[in-house]
C-alpha cells in the first residue's frame, strides 16, 4: 500500500468533527452546516472504505492494508492497523451505517445539532478503530472510548428516562471491560508483545491462566454482546436512545462483543474456550428462547426489537462456540445481517415515532392503508429478521444451526425453537402495527415516507436481498479467515493434550 | 566527601533561588505594604520559573552534596519540576482569587514559595534528618496558608485541624525515624540501603524494632499523601480552605510527599520490600475503595475532589507496591497526569461564581453546557480523564500502574483497583450528567480571568493530546526512574 487507506478511513471522521467544532454563527446556520459537514464526511469515508472492499484480496486469511508506526516506545507499544476477513466487513458496516444515521437524524434532532454530529463522527472513528486495530492495548482504548460519545448521545438526546439508561449503559459496560484491561495487561506482560497477529499465532499460555483470562474477556464481551443474564442494559438503552443512537448501538456496538470473541477469546485462549463451551451454549440457548418469549410480551416497539437483538446475538455466540467452519461463518454472517436488519428496524420505528411521538404498539393500527411504502419496507426487514429464505437473516441462522448440529443436536434443536418464536413475535408486531382497520384519527393523518426516508432504506433493502440471494460474495471474504481460525484452534487443542482441564485448575 | 562548598551550593541552586526569592519578596512586602500583593505574586512565579529553568538545564546531574544530606539526580529533578509546575500554576490561579476573596496579603505568595522550597528539600533529602526538615518547612507554611482567610470560620477550622493532625503525623514520623536510627545506627539513606542489602544477602530477618520504625515512618508519610487510614483531615481541609489553597494542597505537596515515599521505599528500604509491600497494598486497597464509595454521597465539589484525590493516591500506590523500576516509572507518570488533571479541575471550580460569590455545590453545575459550553466541555474532559476512560490521559496513568502491578504478580490488587475505578466512574460521570443532561440553572458570572481560562484550556487539551504525543513525559519518567535505581 502506498498510502495508509485504513488509517485515513479511521481518522477522517475525526477531522470532520474538528471542522464542525470550528463552525460559528447563529444557531440555524450552525445546525445546517453541521448536518451537511457530517453527511459529507461520512459519505466520503464510506466511499473510501469501498476501496478496501474492492481491493481486499479474496481467498487470503492474512491481515491486509497494514500500516504501523511507533507509539509508546517505553511500553513497547505500536500503532498498527490492518483488516482480515473477519474485521473488514465490520469496518464496512460501520462506515455504511454512519451516513444513514446522520440522514435519519436530519429533522428529528433539533437541539445541539453541532454536538450531536460531532459525537457521531467521533463514534465512527472509534468504531472503525476498534475493528481495524492490530494492537491489543490500542484495541482496548478504542473499545472503551466508545462509551463517552454513546453516553452523551443517550443522555443528551434520549427519551424521558435517558439519565438512568445512560448511567446503566456506561457503568455496566465499564465494569465488564475493566476486568478485560487486567487480562489484556496480563497477556501483554506474559507474552511480551501486544501485536494481535503474533498473539493469535502463538497460543502457548498455560491452561489455568487461559481459563482466568477467558473469564475476564468474557465479562467484557458478554456485557457488550449482550448475553443473558447481563443483557438488561440493552432494552433500557435502546428505548431511551434517539433513533440513530439505537441504530449504531444495535448495528455496530453489539458486534464488538462478537468480534472480541473471534479475535481474542477463541484464538488466544483456545483451552479456556474449550473449557467454557458448555457455559456459552447454555447461556446462548437461554437467550434465544427466553428473550424471544419476553419480546412476545412487549408493548413498546423499540423494546421488542431490543429483545429480539438479544435473541439474535444468542445465535451469534452459539455459532462462534460451535468452533466449526459453518458455525463461525454463520455467526459472522448473522452479525452482518443483524447489523443491517436491526438498524433498519430501528429506523422503521423512528419513521413513525417522528410522526406520532410514541412507540406504543397499541397506538398504531392499519398503517398499510395510508403508508403503503412504509408497510412494504417494514415487511422486508421484518421478514429478514424472521429469517425468510432469500433474505440475509436466513443464511446466518441456517449456517449457525448447521454448525450447532455438528456440535450437539440438542442445542441445535433448542436454537431452532428460538427461530420459530422469532417468527411469532415479529409477525405479531407487524400484524398489530401495519394491518387491521384504520380507526384512530391521529394515525389516519400520518403521511407516507418522504424522499429522504426512502433514500435511507434503499441501500439497506438492496443489501438485505444481496446478502440473502448471493451470500457467496461475503462468505468468500469471511471464509479463509474463519478456516485459519478453526485450523489453529484444532492444532492448539491437539497440542495441549490435556484430558481434563480441571486437573490443571486444581493444581 | 571532599567536594567544595561552592560546588555544594551550586547543586542546591534551585533551592537557593527560592529561599533568596522568598526572603527578598518578604522584605519588599514588609517595606512597601500590602497593596502590592498582586505584583509580588508574579515575582514569586518568576522565582519558581527561574528555579525550574535551572533544574531543566542540569537535569542529568547526579551528585551528592552537604556530606550526603542532599542528593541531586534525574529522579529528584523530575519530581521537582512537577512540584514547581504545580506551585507555579496554583500561584497563577490565585492571582485574581486572592483579590476577590479579600485575602490579598503579601504573605500569601511568600508562604507558598516557602512551602515549595520545603518540598524541593523533601525531594532531595538523602537522610532521615534532612527529610524531616524539608517536610516540616513545607507543613508549617501550609498550616498558615490553610487558615489564611481569618474571618472565615471554616478556613480557621481547616487550618487548626490540619495543624493538629499534621503535628501528630510528624510526631509519628519522627518516632519511626528514631527507631530506625536506634536499630540501624545510621540516618543516611546510603548506609541504610547498604545495611538492608547485606542483611537480605546474609538471609537475616530485620529486627522487630526496625520494622516498627518503618511502620511509623510509613504512617507519617501516608498522612502527607492522605492515604487511608490517615485521610481523615483531607475532606474537611479541602472544603474549609480557600479554593486556591485547596488546589495547592491537592497538587504540589502530594507530588512531593510521593517523591519522598518513593525515595524512602525504593532506595534505602528496597531490601525490606517484602515487609513494606504488604502495608502499601493494604493502604492502597483501602484508599481506592474508600475514595470510590465515600465520594458518591458528596454534595460539595471540593469535598468530592478530596475523596477523588484519596482514590487517586490509592491507584498511584498500586504502582508503587510493585517495588520495581517499572513501578517507579508508573508512579511518576501517574502523579504527573494527576497533577495536571487536578489543577485543571480546580481552575474550573474557581470559575463557579454567582453574583461574585463562590458556589461549591455539585448541583450548581446543572446545565452548565447550555450556559458555558466550552467550560462544560473542558470540565467533562477532565472528569472522564479522572475516571480513567481512554483515550484520555487519566487512562494512560492507570495503564502504567496496573501494568506494573500485573508484572509484579499482584493480580488481586489490580482487579480490586479496576473494580473500584468502575465505582468511582459513577460520581465523575454524574458531574458530566449534571452539566449536559440537566436543564440549565442560573448561569455563573461570565468574566473568567484570562489566566484561569488558559489553565483550563491547556490542562484539558493535555488530557486529550497525551495519548498522541506521550514522549517527553514517558521518556523523562523512564530516565528519572533509572537514576533512582542507580543505573
Amino acid at each position: 500500500m502506498s498510502w495508509p487507506l485504513l488509517s485515513i478511513v479511521t481518522f477522517l471522521p475525526l477531522v470532520g468533527a474538528l471542522f464542525i467544532l470550528l463552525i460559528r454563527g447563529d444557531e440555524e446556520t450552525v445546525a445546517r452546516n453541521a448536518r451537511y459537514m457530517a453527511l459529507w464526511t461520512s459519505i466520503i469515508t464510506f466511499l473510501l472504505s469501498l476501496f478496501i472492499w474492492f481491493n481486499f484480496e479474496r481467498g487470503s486469511a492474512e491481515f491486509q492494508f497494514v500500516d504501523e508506526t511507533v507509539w509508546l516506545p517505553q511500553l513497547g507499544l505500536i500503532y498498527k492497523v490492518g483488516v482480515d476477513g473477519i474485521s473488514m466487513p465490520l469496518v464496512l458496516l460501520s462506515t455504511l451505517l454512519t451516513p444513514l444515521c446522520v440522514l435519519a437524524s436530519w429533522d428529528s434532532v433539533k437541539v445541539r445539532v453541532k454536538e450531536y454530529m460531532i459525537a457521531f463522527l467521533v463514534l465512527e472513528t472509534l468504531m472503525v478503530g476498534t475493528f481495524s486495530t492490530l494492537d491489543i492495548i490500542l484495541f482496548y482504548i478504542f473499545f472503551e472510548a466508545v462509551l463517552i460519545p454513546m453516553f452523551l448521545i443517550i443522555g443528551v438526546w434520549g427519551g424521558p428516562r435517558r439519565v438512568y439508561s445512560a448511567f446503566k449503559f456506561f457503568l455496566y459496560t465499564l465494569a465488564g471491560s475493566l476486568l478485560m484491561l487486567v487480562a489484556v495487561l496480563t497477556i501483554f506482560f506474559y507474552m511480551g508483545t501486544s501485536d494481535i497477529p503474533t498473539l493469535m499465532r502463538e497460543t502457548n499460555m498455560p491452561g489455568s491462566m487461559q481459563v482466568w483470562l477467558w473469564l475476564a474477556f468474557f465479562a467484557s464481551f458478554a456485557v457488550k454482546m449482550p448475553m443473558w443474564p447481563v443483557h438488561t442494559w440493552l432494552p433500557d438503552a435502546h428505548v431511551e436512545a434517539p433513533t440513530a443512537g439505537s441504530v449504531i448501538l444495535a448495528g455496530v456496538l453489539l458486534k464488538m462483543g462478537g468480534y472480541g470473541f473471534l479475535r481474542f477469546s477463541v484464538p488466544m485462549m483456545p483451552l479456556g474456550t474449550d473449557f467454557f463451551i458448555p457455559l456459552v451454549f447454555f447461556l446462548s440457548v437461554v437467550a434465544v428462547i427466553y428473550t424471544s418469549l419476553v419480546a412476545l410480551a412487549q408493548h413498546d416497539m423499540k423494546k421488542l426489537i431490543a429483545y429480539s437483538s438479544v435473541a439474535h446475538m444468542g445465535f451469534v455466540t452459539l455459532g462462534i462456540f460451535t468452533l466449526n467452519q459453518q458455525g463461525i461463518e454463520g455467526a459472522m454472517f448473522q452479525m452482518l445481517s443483524h447489523g443491517v436488519v436491526s438498524a433498519a428496524l430501528f429506523l422503521c420505528v423512528g419513521v413513525v415515532y417522528d410522526r406520532l411521538h410514541t412507540r406504543e404498539i397499541e397506538r398504531y393500527e392499519g398503517l398499510a392503508n395510508n403508508m403503503p411504502a412504509y408497510a412494504l419496507v417494514f415487511m422486508v426487514f421484518m421478514l429478514a429478521s424472521v429469517g425468510l429464505p432469500g433474505t440475509s437473516g436466513f443464511v446466518g441462522e441456517f449456517l449457525v444451526i448447521v454448525g450447532a448440529f455438528q456440535a450437539s443436536s440438542w442445542v441445535a434443536l433448542l436454537a431452532a425453537t428460538g427461530m420459530v418464536l422469532g417468527a411469532a413475535y415479529m409477525l405479531y408486531l407487524y400484524r398489530r402495527v401495519i394491518f387491521g382497520v384504520l380507526t384512530k384519527p391521529d394515525v389516519k393523518k400520518l403521511l407516507d415516507m418522504n424522499w429522504r426516508e426512502r433514500l435511507i432504506f434503499a441501500p439497506l433493502i438492496a443489501l438485505v436481498l444481496w446478502m440473502g440471494i448471493y451470500p457467496a460474495s461475503f462468505l468468500e471474504i469471511i471464509g479463509p479467515s474463519v478456516e485459519l481460525l478453526v485450523e489453529r484452534y484444532q492444532t492448539a487443542m491437539l497440542e495441549a493434550e490435556t484430558p481434563s482441564l480441571m486437573a490443571l485448575l486444581g493444581r | 566527601m571532599t567536594t567544595s562548598i561552592g560546588n555544594d551550593l551550586l547543586l542546591a541552586l534551585p533551592e537557593i533561588i527560592l529561599a533568596l526569592g522568598a526572603m527578598g519578596i518578604l522584605l519588599i512586602g514588609a517595606f512597601f505594604g500590602r497593596a502590592k500583593a498582586g505584583t509580588l505574586l508574579w515575582l514569586c512565579v518568576g522565582a519558581i520559573a527561574l528555579a525550574a529553568l535551572d533544574i531543566l538545564i542540569t537535569f542529568d546531574t547526579r551528585e551528592v552534596a552537604f556530606n550526603g544530606l542532599f542528593i541531586v539526580e534525574p529522579f529528584g529533578n523530575f519530581m521537582k519540576l512537577l512540584v514547581l509546575l504545580g506551585a507555579g500554576i496554583t500561584l497563577i490561579l490565585s492571582h485574581h482569587f486572592i483579590q476577590r476573596e479579600r485575602m490579598a496579603l503579601f504573605e500569601y505568595p511568600v508562604l507558598l514559595l516557602l512551602a515549595t522550597l520545603g518540598m524541593l528539600l523533601m525531594v532531595s533529602a538523602n537522610d532521615l534528618i534532612s527529610l524531616y526538615m524539608g517536610l516540616e518547612m513545607q507543613s508549617l507554611s501550609l498550616y498558615v496558608v490553610a487558615a489564611m482567610k481569618r474571618d472565615s470560620l471554616k478556613s480557621s477550622e481547616a487550618g487548626l485541624k490540619y495543624f493538629v493532625l499534621g503535628a501528630l503525623s510528624s510526631g509519628m514520623l519522627l518516632y519511626g525515624a528514631s527507631m530506625v536510627y536506634g536499630f540501624a545506627g545510621t540516618t543516611s539513606f546510603q548506609a541504610l540501603g547498604q545495611l538492608f542489602t547485606e542483611m537480605s544477602a546474609a538471609g537475616q530477618a530485620p529486627s522487630m524494632g526496625l520494622i516498627i520504625g518503618l511502620v511509623f515512618l510509613l504512617a507519617g508519610l501516608c498522612f502527607k499523601i492522605s492515604a487511608v487510614p490517615f485521610h481523615m483531615w483531607t475532606p474537611d481541609v479541602y472544603e474549609g480552605a480557600p479554593t486556591a489553597v485547596t488546589a495547592f494542597f491537592a497538587a504540589a505537596p502530594k507530588v512531593a510527599a510521593f517523591a519522598l515515599l518513593m525515595r524512602v521505599l525504593l532506595d534505602p528500604f528496597l531490601g525490606l520490600v517484602d515487609q513494606w509491600q504488604q502495608i502499601i497494598v493494604v493502604v492502597s486497597v483501602a484508599s481506592m475503595v474508600l475514595g470510590a464509595f465515600a465520594a458518591i454521597g458528596q454534595t460539595n465539589i471540593k469535598r468530592l475532589m478530596a475523596y477523588s484525590s484519596i482514590g487517586h493516591v490509592g491507584y498511584a500506590l498500586v504502582g508503587l507496591s510493585a517495588g520495581t523500576e517499572e513501578a517507579a516509572v508508573a508512579v511518576m507518570i501517574y502523579m504527573a497526569i494527576y497533577l495536571v488533571m487536578t489543577l485543571g479541575t480546580f481552575a474550573c471550580i474557581m470559575t463557579m461564581r454567582r453574583d461574585g460569590r463562590l458556589v461549591e455545590n455539585i448541583d450548581d453545575l446543572k446545565g452548565l453546557f447550555a450556559n458555558q459550553p466550552m467550560l462544560a466541555v473542558a470540565l467533562s474532559v477532565l472528569m472522564f480523564s479522572l475516571a480513567g476512560i481512554p483515550p484520555l490521559a487519566g487512562f494512560i496513568g492507570k495503564l502504567y500502574v496496573f501494568e506494573a502491578a500485573v508484572e509484579a504478580g499482584l493480580y488481586t490488587l489490580a482487579v480490586i483497583g479496576v473494580l473500584s475505578s468502575a465505582v468511582a466512574a459513577f460520581y465523575y460521570i454524574r458531574i458530566v450528567k449534571l452539566m449536559w443532561f440537566d436543564e440549565a440553572g442560573e448561569p455563573f458570572d461570565k468574566q473568567t480571568p484570562r489566566e484561569v481560562g488558559l489553565v483550563i484550556t491547556l490542562s484539558s487539551l493535555a488530557m486529550v493530546l497525551l495519548v498522541i504525543v506521550p514522549d517527553p513525559l514517558t521518556s523523562g519518567a523512564a530516565a528519572a526512574a533509572a537514576s533512582l535505581f542507580g543505573k
